[in-house]
């Protein structure tokens, strides 16, 4: 396959899983204001979740209030933000378009449509209206993204390609997520030497749930644990638990999979090092990644998948030389 | 000269006979359910993507710059003896053409026999000195050609089928063509029940079959590519489409390299071997290092190994000089030279505005002549004598004189119409017809071709990019 192709086929399935995640955060934030809290942690809840998107100075440069309207327009439509969900939906599909021959129909029809339906939508006030609704068909339509590719295509390069961008997007979008959760909910290192949480217990099962929530794991940590809602349990299921399938540990489980189908001549370090991130969750404990503390843990991580998107760059999509 | 001719209707209003199984069933149409075929076809279209790209233009989302293709819903048909002798016509005017750009690049025996003037072939700006002497396989060059063919009346009611131009370079449209049909089949399905129309969905293979056929010599299991500008490309649609269609890769220059006199692809599993590209570029940008040197759609030292026989261009590199406006009045003597044969196909008579006394004539009665430029395209860079004013042919006279080499002139033909759906209802537009010709080990095609309309009233300009729609295009087998 062409490297060109892999490289389009890689950032379409990134994006569209980004416009996902984008939702999902944007939702559970939205829910979570919706709770009797003070104005002040509903502004903490918009700042972390800007602040873990890398977006604080873009936002700002925008000189608008830190509140629920402001932010969740300019994660949803704005079009200078290249993580919005505007510009996420329009790269996917200018990507799919790029590569429209290599892709099935029907996958190709859903990109184009997400992307003609999403501006009629916004054009409508579908958003304003019901912003939960809205948030919900935008993760719709990237289920069907999914559904369709793996419905549809033929199980080679193209769609391996496809399922490492997924889910090494998702792995990075879950831990920034659960990072700016932990993050907001204790103003500073939740876990860890010397933390631990002050809240009350009816604060902290509203904001672990809508984490849970967020994540569409709400059910499956009561089937997993049949317990309360305990934090380092929701760490646990978020970050080590091979059967949560929007977890690290299934997200890099994929992630490994799928670079050993495409593997070629160059890629053998790209993947033993992402072997050793997966290996790193397989065996890893969670009082032990507790103990270094959660947010230096997730931003090594963060970093080892930034390394991984880089080094399958160099080896498969656009590689320098002949 | 301007006797009107429809190709539904005769002068006393009366149904053709190859029109009346679809006239019978319009008429049986509500006109709701038409216009809601037509909403159908529009959302169809756009879902698909069918759409052709407007440079530094915004949609009506404000999405970008890709535009619908308006479609219509009559057909245009086309009787079966009328193409049986339409086609016969283009194979013979397709071999001949080919093998003039075969002689002017190597013997020139035209020239010597004094039947083209040499100085228009090789001063012209289209003639490529670096194809002299360059075998190709098969001594074709333009492997895929569009033939522009009009219809026009005459006094006694008749119609004679007219080759306007031939486009011998990358021609586009024929995804259009394909997939009208494929619309047309999904809204209308009952209609090719009672009709027995010719299909077109086998283009895709014939294709393949003509691109894998003029493969280097020695290569048998040929790695055929389409190379594209790219998706901001007017016709990427057509170029994504194709290659999907024949299930071969879809490249851009920056996916093209040259070593050790090979051309390679860019691949995930490291460089592949290209031996035929089907190329949706233009010369000037295929080798920077042998044209346009800012050119980044194309693959240095293409030319190189393109010459030494090791990569087959379709179409080949020079193509051109064939088609090129100042030459369209000689093809009638190749074919009585190459072939010897007297053409199937008429030409439109057409003055020369670089000969003294057509230019004459020429000046003398623009009101009455479409004048054109020779390189143009698109129905850019036109007069329209009759319906222009004052003002515009006084303009164009000055450009005229200045550079009188530079145009063409031809009597205003009156286009064939045929009823077209618009705003007010159905009403007559005129059409053209561009069928599309391969030649690899034959010369082929599917029946018919893509059929454009002039949507405005009384327009002859049926391109896109000036609002011309299409239509689907039905030979009737007899």
């Amino acid at each position: 396959m062409l490297s060109r192709t892999a490289d389009h086929l890689f950032w379409m399935a990134r994006y569209m899983e980004r416009a996902e995640n984008t939702a999902r955060m944007l939702d559970v934030n939205y829910q979570t204001s919706l709770l009797p809290q003070s104005a002040d942690m509903a502004e903490q809840g918009w700042r972390g979740l800007l602040s873990i998107s890398e977006l604080s100075s873009l936002f700002g440069q925008r000189g608008q209030p830190v509140d629920a309207r402001h932010v969740m327009d300019f994660m949803v439509r704005d079009e200078g933000n290249l993580s919005s969900i505007w510009s996420c939906l329009r790269a996917a599909r200018e990507n799919a378009r790029a590569v429209r021959g290599t892709l099935t129909t029907e996958v190709w029809e859903t990109q184009n449509q997400t992307w003609l339906e999403f501006n009629r939508l916004l054009k409508d006030g579908a958003f304003e209206r019901d912003p939960g609704a809205f948030f919900e068909w935008v993760k719709f339509r990237s289920h069907l993204s999914r559904g369709v590719t793996v419905g549809t295509m033929l199980m080679d390069e193209a769609l391996h390609f496809i399922r490492i961008g997924t889910f090494l997007e998702r792995a990075d979008n879950t831990a920034r997520l659960l990072d700016v959760k932990f993050h907001a909910l204790t103003g500073g290192e939740y876990f860890g030497p010397g933390g631990n949480g002050k809240e009350s217990h009816e604060v902290d099962f509203y904001h672990w749930s809508s984490i849970l929530r967020s994540v569409s794991g709400f059910e499956v940590y009561r089937k997993v644990y049949r317990n309360v809602i305990q934090p380092e349990k929701v760490a646990e299921l978020l970050i080590l638990r091979p059967d949560m399938p929007r977890s690290l540990a299934a997200s890099m489980n994929e992630v490994v999979a799928n670079l050993q189908l495409v593997a070629n001549q160059h890629s053998a370090e790209t993947l033993r090092r992402a072997g050793r991130l997966q290996s790193d969750l397989r065996y890893g404990r969670i009082d032990e990644i507790l103990m270094t503390g959660l947010h230096a843990y997730l931003s090594q991580f963060l970093d080892r998948v930034s390394d991984l998107g880089v080094g399958i760059g160099r080896d498969f999509l656009v590689p320098l030389a002949a | 000269m301007q006797h009107p001719f429809d190709e539904m209707h005769d002068a006393a209003r009366g149904v053709r006979p190859h029109y009346a199984a679809y006239a019978r069933w319009l008429a049986e149409q509500p006109p709701d359910a038409m216009r809601a075929r037509r909403e159908e076809a529009e959302v169809i279209f756009r879902r698909v993507g069918i759409t052709f790209a407007v440079y530094g233009a915004k949609d009506e989302d404000g999405a970008g710059t890709e535009r619908l293709i308006p479609f219509d819903l009559i057909p245009r048909v086309i009787p079966g003896d009328e193409w049986d002798r339409l086609e016969r016509g283009l194979v013979q005017r397709v071999t001949a053409l080919n093998r003039f750009i075969g002689d002017v690049y190597h013997d020139r025996e035209i020239l010597k026999a004094g039947l083209v003037p040499s100085e228009a072939v090789l001063r012209n700006s289209q003639y490529r000195p670096e194809m002299q002497g360059v075998p190709v396989p098969g001594g074709v060059y333009s492997h895929i050609a569009g033939i522009d063919i009009v219809r026009a009346g005459h006094a006694d009611g008749s119609g004679t089928y007219y080759v306007l131009e031939d486009n011998l370079r990358v021609p586009s449209g024929v995804s259009y063509m394909l997939e009208n049909r494929k619309m047309m089949m999904r809204l209308f399905p009952d209609l090719f029940v009672r009709n027995r129309v010719a299909p077109v969905a086998h283009y895709p293979d014939l294709l393949l079959e003509t691109l894998r056929a003029v493969a280097p010599a020695g290569v048998n299991e040929p790695a055929v590519v389409v190379l594209t500008p790219g998706m901001y490309n007017s016709a990427y649609f057509e170029h994504a489409f194709l290659a999907q269609q024949m299930g071969i890769e879809l490249v851009e220059g920056q996916d093209l390299f040259v070593r050790d006199g090979f051309v390679y692809m860019r691949t995930t599993q490291g460089p592949k071997r290209v031996d035929v590209i089907y190329r949706r570029v233009d010369d000037d940008f295929l080798d920077p290092s042998a044209f346009r040197p800012d050119s980044t759609l194309g693959c240095a030292g293409l030319l190189d190994v393109y010459r030494n026989g090791n990569i087959t261009l379709c179409n080949a590199i020079g193509t051109g000089i064939a088609d090129d406006k100042s030459i369209y009045p000689y093809v009638p003597r190749m074919i009585e030279f190459y072939l010897g044969e007297k053409p199937i196909l008429e030409n439109v008579p057409t003055w020369l505005c670089r000969e003294a006394d057509d230019l004459r004539y020429v000046l003398d009665h623009l009101s009455e002549l479409v004048v054109k430029e020779v390189h143009g395209a698109g129905g850019y860079g036109m007069l329209v004598g009759p319906a222009a004013t004052r003002a515009e042919i006084e303009a164009f006279r000055a450009a005229l004189l200045a550079n009188p080499a530079n145009y063409i002139a031809q009597p205003t033909l009156s286009l064939s119409t045929c009823p077209t759906y618009v705003e007010q209802g159905v009403a007559p537009r005129h059409i053209d017809l561009r069928p599309f010709v391969l030649s690899g080990r034959e010369v082929q095609m599917v029946p018919g071709g893509l059929t454009r309309v002039a949507l405005k009233e009384g327009s002859l300009v049926v391109n896109s990019s000036q609002g011309g729609g299409t239509k689907d295009t039905w030979v009737l087998e007899s």
